[in-house]
């Protein structure tokens, strides 16, 4: 059980249950779709970017509790950021859940999802609204997939 | 569980079948994950193997491997021995006519596929259909669905309630349009646990002249299967789900069916003369046989058929049936728990969900539970469209599992509820 509240962290618990930025942005100037082939999981993520900020962020979808805190986590994240920092919170967070690096400052409160690198087949689950994300900046019209 | 010596056999007897002794001959059984006992109920998926099985491949690389029906040498004429004994006990164990009805796959995917593109290639056309049910497997439904693609043809789907039987008017229905070239449908779905009543689905589809393809995959470990009595066209499935070595798969098909069929695949080992100009292919069931088999693999499978005989299907199905009358009852007793798929006759798998909670999750605590159980789309993705689920968790029961395996897995759930409140 406490090996689980590592992976399951209160900060995880409740961005699955209350998830933030859940909602459609109605006229994004960017979305995609990310799919997880495994399980189905589905999620839908949508930007408004002026001046290469990310302005706002939303997601919508059915996942597993990280997937969903995960991708709220992400909004919050990347909100307000350039979007030129996107790849390199990217790698940061990749790095986090998949090795046993330390988690760097700059990545916050998505350090709260390390526990993911013990558990390899729920790191697609971490980072499926991070493709999506990645898929819209590169403005991919098929949903983009995590295998 | 009990503390009293004098009681310690209780929990492990059911059926009248020996479990300690049954698990005994499971060598993977006896292991510890993450600190727990395994408690291994993801046999749907894939069952474990007993030790008879992983000796007779054992012993077939060991002592007398060689390639079958081509050397002259001893070692060639041992293995192509021990190759078609299996073929006759396939034979034996679903009571064929012939062991040329009987033909060696990789998987019931492939199985399936086999009738697909040979049956199928040869006799549909523009316009015909083919019906299938709505609770199938991707591998009983995408096969079908290139078949339609490549000549034209449509696939028509039975529905089911919400218990998850099928609507038997519908499916009749569906045989009446007098464009059906053959009904495909399975016979116990993974997702739902439904056993389907094939015998009369297949006097439907005969009364109109329809062949029928029944998919084994699930049914083949729980359900004594006679096709002679079932008298459909073709049985497919899977030696993994029945205690054999993976990679093996087996396809049943009439005899005079599988003699008007053209070759599936070209190669060695299913022609009789090859010259450039002409191939003369080999008989039954050789001429479905392209290749080198999987030879230690289908004397695997013989062996298992054996180790399951021994023990006896109907002993096997009653302690699943019980075992898994015991989970639903635990099961039901959870709140938010809701088991997805209640047919009437049903065998030896509860999928369910649980409110708030993704399926997923469900798999990772109980995996530090030490409990295997599967959490996804079971490759029945209409399945779950047609409950409005992106998933569910499932947990399957085999000959070897036991009503404290049950216990352990409810205990493990409490534990999944408990995490999330």
């Amino acid at each position: 059980m406490n090996d689980l509240r590592d992976l399951y962290q209160e900060v995880i618990l409740d961005h699955n249950k209350r998830p933030r930025n859940f909602r459609i942005l109605p006229q994004p100037t960017h979305h995609a779709d990310g799919v997880n082939p495994l399980c189905g999981d589905r999620i839908s993520v949508f930007l408004d970017i002026e001046d290469g900020i990310i302005r706002d962020i939303a997601f919508q979808g059915a996942g597993c509790a990280i997937s969903s805190a995960s991708a709220s986590l992400m909004t919050e994240a990347l909100k307000g950021k350039p979007v030129a920092e996107v790849e390199h919170l990217f790698e940061a967070f990749h790095n986090v859940v998949t090795t046993d690096c330390e988690c760097p400052r700059g990545l916050g409160k998505l350090g709260v999802l390390a526990g993911v690198r013990d558990y390899p087949s729920r790191v697609k689950c971490a980072t499926l609204a991070w493709h999506a994300v990645r898929a819209a900046l590169e403005r991919h019209a098929e949903p983009v997939a995590t295998e | 569980m009990s503390a009293s010596p004098t009681l310690a056999i209780a929990p492990t007897a059911s059926a009248g079948l020996d479990l300690a002794r049954i698990r005994a001959e499971f060598p993977i059984l006896r292991q510890r994950v993450h600190g727990k006992p395994l408690v291994y109920l993801d046999n749907a998926a894939s069952a474990q193997r007993p030790k008879a099985v992983i000796d007779a491949i054992s012993e077939c690389y060991s002592t007398y491997y060689a390639n079958i029906h081509r050397g002259v040498h001893l070692l060639s004429e041992r293995s192509t021995a021990a190759y078609e004994g299996a073929r006759e006990k396939v034979r034996a164990f679903l009571n064929a006519a012939s062991v040329q009805e009987i033909i060696f796959t990789r998987n019931t995917t492939e199985s399936i596929n086999l009738v697909a593109s040979s049956f199928g290639g040869s006799t549909v056309k523009t316009g015909d259909e083919i019906v299938i049910t709505g609770m199938e497997h991707h591998s009983n439904i995408v096969p079908w669905q290139l078949l339609c693609e490549r000549t034209g043809a449509r696939l028509k789907v039975a529905p089911f309630t919400d218990a998850g039987e099928l609507i038997l008017d519908e499916y009749e229905r569906l045989l009446d349009s007098g464009r059906v070239k053959l009904a495909a449908f399975v016979h116990l779905s993974n997702a739902l646990g439904t056993l389907n009543p094939v015998q009369r689905m297949i006097e439907l589809a005969h009364a109109r002249g329809i062949p029928t393809l029944v998919d084994g995959a699930q049914s083949i470990p729980h359900v004594a299967v006679d096709v002679r009595a079932l008298d459909c066209e073709f049985y497919a499935f899977s030696s993994h789900k029945i205690y054999g070595p993976s990679g093996v798969g087996v396809l049943y098909g009439k005899q005079a069916l599988l003699e008007a069929m053209p070759p599936y695949q070209g190669g060695g080992d299913m022609i009789r003369l090859v010259t450039f100009e002409k191939t003369e292919y080999a008989d039954l069931p050789n001429k479905f046989e392209a290749g080198t088999p999987n030879i230690a693999g289908v004397i695997g499978l013989g062996a298992a058929l054996d180790w399951v005989n021994a023990i006896g299907l109907d002993a096997v199905a009653a302690h699943e049936h019980e075992l898994l009358d015991y989970a639903t009852a635990q099961l039901q007793e959870i709140p938010g728990l809701k088991i997805m798929g209640t047919a009437r006759d049903k065998a030896a798998l509860a999928a369910f969900t649980i409110q708030g909670i993704h399926p997923h999750d469900i798999g990772t605590i109980l995996d530090r539970e030490g409990v295997a159980i599967r959490a996804g789309h079971h490759c029945a993705q209409p399945v779950m469209q047609r409950y409005g689920v992106p998933a569910t968790a499932r947990a399957s029961f085999a000959v070897y599992n036991t009503r404290d395996e049950v216990d352990a897995l409810v205990k493990a759930l409490w534990k999944v509820k408990e995490l999330f409140e």
